[in-house]
């Protein structure tokens, strides 16, 4: 018999190492119902960042004193950590940067900047987040590139059958999102790449809702690249990722200049260091790197599977309850979705929704989403948004109900 | 349900909300200006007739947005309509200091009349801007005097 994998975890416990989740907030408990916008930290990561700022703390790649080697080493483990954790061939293939949107303007202005010219197509989607479109705006406005967008249906999924007329060979590179922030639509990520690869354009995912909420292996996808951010998967803030393939993060010249990503440098010239290092100048985010493997550590302890099957459940316990209540819009697919849940109530603005779940102690997201066009594109100024994530529990979401409840007899 | 949320919505601002005064269109205005907050998508369209005097003949506006910008714009239209420039300023001025100020209440908000219940706001700093927006947008109709402008809660820098 099936066992599911989420059956074997002690869920309850877990809160626990979330200090943060009894924090009361206007004098309530703590629903803390904003995980796409940034996860809680456990304590396991956070004893882990104290003990290298204790131990080991300096700067990376240059002393030769012990500390720094040390320091060196845990910097380098962690970026093998990465590695292993997103099934990259090996740890040269991951480039520290501050999160998701620092990777995609990586990509976009290093990788773009060469290789990217007028009238080249970059091929993005409607559902994308700012820091998917604003960095490639830029690039085609500097090169005289065209952008052009995947329409999202009713259903907020792809319209795939657009594709074959969008994906031409003037397409250089179709980047979209695996899990939308928006309407939690879960991208066919490995068919998109296929397709995309047929036509020989390079496929980028931004995996900011992906990385830490769902297994991901880069094998499987089949991407060049893949972004993400530490910070909505346990790990501190300004501090992510950029996956690329080691053939295209060679042929990528240097981004950012300064100290660390050289070789040599004389007064006119210098030669750069092989990726990823060439793409890390100045002293990088070494205690950020090192906690994000703690948190990689924390999450693969529990299990992928079995957090993205506890999320799921969750979510569509949300989604039936939430259909309960009167005027309800719901926004995003109905079957398999990421753990992120859009709508909008006839009775009250998202604005109001949100101070007014806020003032009861429930944190819920008002506004864009960083998804202007999408909301445009559903003809709403914003949404409210909810997002789980594997420490929530089903009695915070029947809090929320009796209080979305209240908010439409106060409202209306 | 709280002290903070019955403050900032009480029965007056929601009534306003849910059935906005002067809303609509303003056939002969002098001025128009669409004011917008894209934080959240609220939008505002203020459209003014200028007296031969200069005061706020009539005043009405359109627009989407929560129950606090709503309610602000319909209650301002009311205050404001048959004022005078000078008159106009002092209220525009003392009404912002209603919502951003820490101190007690300033003498002269008695003069708000029912305006003055919006000093809920204040304990909600990321609400202030909602309040405002269509305050701003009369600020700029005064500046403006005739044709239309745009106006925006965030500055937008045009280096390109």
């Amino acid at each position: 018999m099936h066992r599911p994998a989420s059956a074997t975890v002690d869920w309850k416990a877990l809160r626990e190492d979330f200090p943060i989740l009894r924090e009361r907030v206007h004098g309530r408990p703590l629903i803390y119902f904003d995980n796409a916008a940034t996860t809680q930290k456990p304590r396991p990561m956070l004893e882990i960042l104290r003990q290298y700022y204790e131990h080991t703390n300096a700067n990376v790649h240059r002393g030769l004193h012990e500390l720094s080697s040390r320091a060196t080493e845990a910097y380098e483990r962690a970026r093998q950590r990465v590695a292993d954790y997103l099934g990259a061939a090996n740890a040269e293939e991951i480039v520290f940067t501050r999160g998701t949107t620092e990777s995609i303007n990586l990509v976009a202005q290093a990788w773009g900047g060469k290789f990217v010219r007028a009238d080249d197509v970059i091929l993005l989607t409607e559902m994308e987040h700012h820091s998917n479109l604003v960095p490639w705006q830029l690039l085609a406005e500097r090169i005289g590139a065209r952008l052009r967008f995947v329409p999202v249906k009713d259903d907020g999924t792809l319209e795939l059958e657009r594709l074959p007329a969008l994906l031409t060979p003037e397409v250089k590179l179709f980047g979209f999102t695996h899990v939308s922030n928006s309407l939690g639509t879960i991208n066919p990520v490995r068919e998109l790449c296929e397709k995309a690869h047929a036509v020989g354009a390079l496929t980028l995912v931004d995996g900011a809702q992906s990385a830490g909420h769902m297994p991901v292996d880069m094998q499987e996808l089949g991407c060049d690249f893949y972004a993400f951010s530490g910070h909505k998967m346990c790990a501190p803030t300004g501090i992510g990722a950029l996956y690329a393939h080691a053939e295209v993060l060679d042929s990528i010249p240097p981004w950012h200049g300064g100290g660390e990503m050289i070789v040599s440098v004389m007064l006119e010239k210098s030669a750069f260091k092989k990726p990823p290092h060439r793409f890390e100048a100045g002293t990088p985010k070494i205690a950020g790197a090192i906690g994000l493997a703690a948190a990689i550590d924390y999450l693969e302890n529990i299990g992928r599977a079995a957090i993205f099957e506890h999320d799921a459940e969750l979510t569509s316990y949300a989604v039936e309850r939430m259909r309960e209540l009167p005027g309800m819009r719901l926004f995003g697919p109905r079957g398999e979705r990421g753990a992120i849940v859009g709508f909008v109530m006839n009775a009250a603005h998202p604005h109001d929704l949100t101070t007014f779940a806020d003032q009861q102690g429930v944190a819920l997201r008002g506004g864009h989403h960083c998804n202007q066009p999408l909301m445009r594109r559903f003809g709403v100024p914003g949404t409210t948004r909810a997002s789980f994530y594997f420490y929530n529990t089903k009695e915070e979401i029947d809090r929320m109900i009796d209080i979305l409840g209240d908010a439409v007899r106060f409202f209306s | 349900m709280n002290v903070e949320l019955e403050e900032l919505y009480q029965e007056v601002i929601l009534d306003h909300s849910r059935r906005p005064r002067n809303f609509g269109e303003l056939p002969n205005a002098t001025v128009v200006v669409h004011g917008d907050n894209p934080a959240c998508g609220d939008e505002i369209h203020l459209a003014v007739r200028f007296g031969d005097d200069g005061s706020l003949d009539d005043i009405k506006f359109t627009g989407h947005g929560c129950a606090i910008s709503q309610a602000s714009a319909s209650m301002m239209t009311m205050k404001l309509k048959g004022k005078s420039r000078d008159e106009t300023m002092s209220i525009l001025r003392t009404f912002h200091d209603l919502v951003t100020g820490d101190d007690d209440m300033p003498p002269e908000a008695r003069k708000l009349g029912d305006l003055q219940l919006m000093e809920g706001v204040r304990k909600f700093p990321q609400r202030v801007k909602c309040a405002m927006l269509p305050w701003r947008a009369v600020e700029q109709a005064l500046q403006q005097t005739s044709g239309e402008a745009t106006i925006s809660t965030e500055v937008e820098d045009q280096v390109m």
